[in-house]
């Protein structure tokens, strides 16, 4: 009974979801709503502008340095906390350790 | 692990593998790549070092005070880089063409973006060792 409820609404979320597939713009099409200005922008300007010729790296450390300043600050907290949590179990053998290198 | 075949072609790839990852670093600006790919490929040779030899080995490669050190330098070049922007009186991390002003296209002319990727390479590089080598340690205890 369980396994049947379980079959029946994942069919459902298919469905529905297939639906909303069915309704995205096509791909790569001239009338999509991503090709705005923005676009343009980027691809037209990165050369001139900022001198590289591989976009991607323009558009992510140059137009939207910020959100990889995020990224760096991410990996940042995600080492901070595995190593706050890996070292609790080793904590004298860490102060060996530091004591020792530095 | 202590296979002399796995060993010595180990060493043999070593200097490859870091080459090309200082090389996809290096060159984000106009090939395929960036901080990031670099940085992982650059992990990961220390990362092969670790399984051929030992954690403890490749710990006294590369100790923990330096991965700590270089972890928190990436970060802190990458911010130094971002406030060079405001000294320039434009927002932060405003791109300074004029600095690095090679033609566009060669390694020189992405202005601020080839010490930024390196800075991002040296840390990613840093995370994937440090997390890497933290849970082989763990598993040994």
């Amino acid at each position: 009974m369980r396994r049947m409820l379980a079959t029946a609404i994942i069919i459902l979320l298919g469905v529905l979801l297939a639906a909303a597939v069915s309704e995205m713009p096509p791909f790569a099409a001239p009338s999509n709503p991503a090709d705005n200005q923005v676009n343009e922008r980027y691809l037209g300007q990165v050369v001139q502008e900022v001198g590289v010729l591989n976009v991607i790296s323009g558009i992510i450390t140059d137009y939207r340095a910020f959100d990889t300043l995020g990224e760096a600050a991410v990996l940042f907290a995600g080492i901070a906390a595995v190593l706050a949590v890996l070292e609790t179990h080793n904590l004298d053998t860490y102060r060996k350790d530091r004591g020792k290198n530095g | 692990m202590d296979d002399v075949v796995l060993q010595t072609v180990t060493l043999m790839l070593l200097p490859f593998i870091q080459t090309y990852g200082i090389y996809i670093m290096v060159n984000g600006h106009l090939t395929p790549g960036g901080g990031f790919a670099g940085g992982a490929v650059l992990g990961i040779s220390l990362i092969l070092y670790a399984l051929t030899f030992h954690v403890d080995e490749a710990a006294k490669v590369y100790p923990r005070r330096k991965a700590e050190a270089l972890e928190s330098l990436g970060a802190l070049v990458f911010i130094f880089i971002g406030l060079l922007g405001v000294l320039g009186g434009a927002a932060f991390l405003t791109n300074n063409t004029s600095f690095l002003s090679g033609q566009a296209g060669t390694l020189l002319g992405g202005g601020f973006i080839l010490p930024v990727t390196v800075a991002v390479g040296l840390k990613v590089a840093s995370t994937v060792v440090t997390l890497f080598f933290h849970l082989l340690e763990e598993e040994k205890r």
